[in-house]
């Protein structure tokens, strides 16, 4: 397996530094760069590598346990307009009462198909599929043994089309995501035995659907510097990216209708050539998502920029 | 750990690569107010720029390009371009910009300066 690991790099390489042609391009609709948000997903179909996201909040479960996650998720255009996507996380629960546990989570694939993008109006629009695939992640930290479809529609919309009466917010853009799981299974019980008095307790968790929805707001200032007013920022302000992003789920049947739970996550984005850092507060929304606030960090690879002439271009099709 | 490594290590390597390339300054500056008709527009990137697949152009307020088609690179500063403007009157012009950088990563924009007099 190691071996195979380094043989795969080192194709990678010997690919970028021999090949003659060239690739194109990440979150871009005209002049507007698009980041990658890191707690809803992105409307642009691109070659990005997510490494790593690391996320901590203390959850209301147990007496209070403290999640802490690191993940994986990579991108790859197979055509200009498709990519692919896969992803894992690790994810470690220290609850205040229990014992500790560790583990990975369940396996996620997807795809995701760009339908539409309009560099006049800086705007995008793409349809994914995604999978959490049950029973590959481990049962100790809450994977689910069932696996769980997720159709979804992406966008992203800039706001340089505003009149110039309102320049200053041409540099806003919202991105945002609707979607639903649809989990292979409406539910799983599971068998108690009392040790005392030998009785059998059958316990029933439902699993229903869930509309995953959520937004992005962001406010670029390379978009305010190159675009509409130079103020002579210097680094890294001139690179920088506040945003606040909304992710939220609603359950829509199995007795949990409406139940909405949900973070509103404020932070900053900083791009630069091959990559963005970015940081944001994991606030939920109320007290059926938790009492505390979190944090998520991600450091995202932009592969088209570091590897335009192998793994940063799309498979078949050419390049647009 | 050791792909993690690996990957960094072609990260460093990659150095040579060029990346899509952003507006970096301008000459008049992006939104700015100018006294006197300027003699060309200039456009620094962030990256260094083919212009022969590249494209600058100035319009005035009713839509009529007005720059003079000579859009050249910088004999320097490859990240550098220039493209001459005739003596303009008071109003709003609007640039327009579309760019290829070396290794062909394609990025667009415009902005807008206003002469007064």
């Amino acid at each position: 397996m190691k071996f195979l690991s380094l043989f795969f790099w080192l194709v990678c390489a010997v690919c970028e530094f021999s090949a003659t042609d060239r690739a194109y391009g990440h979150g871009f609709a005209g002049a507007r760069f698009f980041p990658a948000t890191l707690s809803t997903d992105d409307p642009f179909v691109s070659d990005e590598l997510s490494l790593p996201t690391v996320s901590t909040i203390r959850t209301p479960d147990d007496g209070g346990t403290r999640e802490t996650g690191i993940s994986v998720d990579i991108s790859k255009r197979i055509t200009p307009d498709f990519a692919i996507e896969i992803g894992d996380s690790f994810t470690a629960l220290n609850p205040h009462d229990g014992p500790a546990a560790n583990g990975f989570g369940n396996l996620e694939l997807g795809g995701k198909y760009q339908l539409l993008k309009n560099g006049e109006h800086e705007a995008i629009v793409s349809i994914g599929l995604g999978v959490e695939v049950g029973g590959s992640g481990g049962r100790s930290v809450g994977a689910d043994s069932f696996s769980t479809w997720a159709p979804g529609i992406f966008f992203g919309k800039g706001f340089g089309d505003l009149p110039v009466a309102v320049r200053f917010l041409k540099p806003f853009a919202i991105t945002g995501q609707l979607g639903v799981a649809i989990p292979t299974s409406a539910s799983t019980r599971s068998v108690t035995i009392d040790v005392q008095t030998g009785e059998r307790d059958i316990e029933v968790e439902r699993h229903p659907d869930v509309l995953e929805w959520g937004f992005a707001l962001e406010y670029s200032l390379i978009y305010l510097q190159s675009q509409v007013q130079d103020l002579h920022l210097h680094a890294p302000l001139d690179r920088l990216i506040p945003l606040v992003e909304f992710a939220l789920e609603t359950p829509l049947n199995r007795g949990e209708e409406g139940q909405t739970t949900g973070t509103i996550n404020p932070g900053v984005i900083w791009a630069g050539k091959y990559f963005q850092v970015g940081v944001e507060a994991v606030i939920p929304i109320n007290e059926r998502t938790g009492n505390n606030v979190g944090v998520i960090a991600q450091l995202h690879f932009f592969m088209d920029d570091l590897f335009p002439n192998s793994l940063g271009r799309p498979l078949f099709g050419g390049n647009k | 750990m050791k792909c993690i490594v690996i990957f960094l290590i072609l990260v460093a390597a990659s150095a040579r690569l060029e990346a899509h390339a952003f507006l970096k300054d301008a000459n008049p500056g992006v939104g700015s107010t100018i006294q006197t008709s300027p003699s060309e527009v200039r456009i620094r990137f962030t990256e260094n720029i083919e212009p022969a697949v590249s494209s600058i152009q100035v319009f005035d307020a009713s839509g009529k390009e007005v720059d003079k088609h000579d859009l050249h690179l910088d004999r320097s500063d490859h990240a550098l371009l220039h493209i001459s403007l005739p003596q303009l009157g008071a109003g709003t012009y609007k640039v327009v910009w579309r760019i290829v950088s070396v290794d062909t990563h394609v990025t667009n924009g415009n902005f807008t300066f206003r002469v007064v007099r």
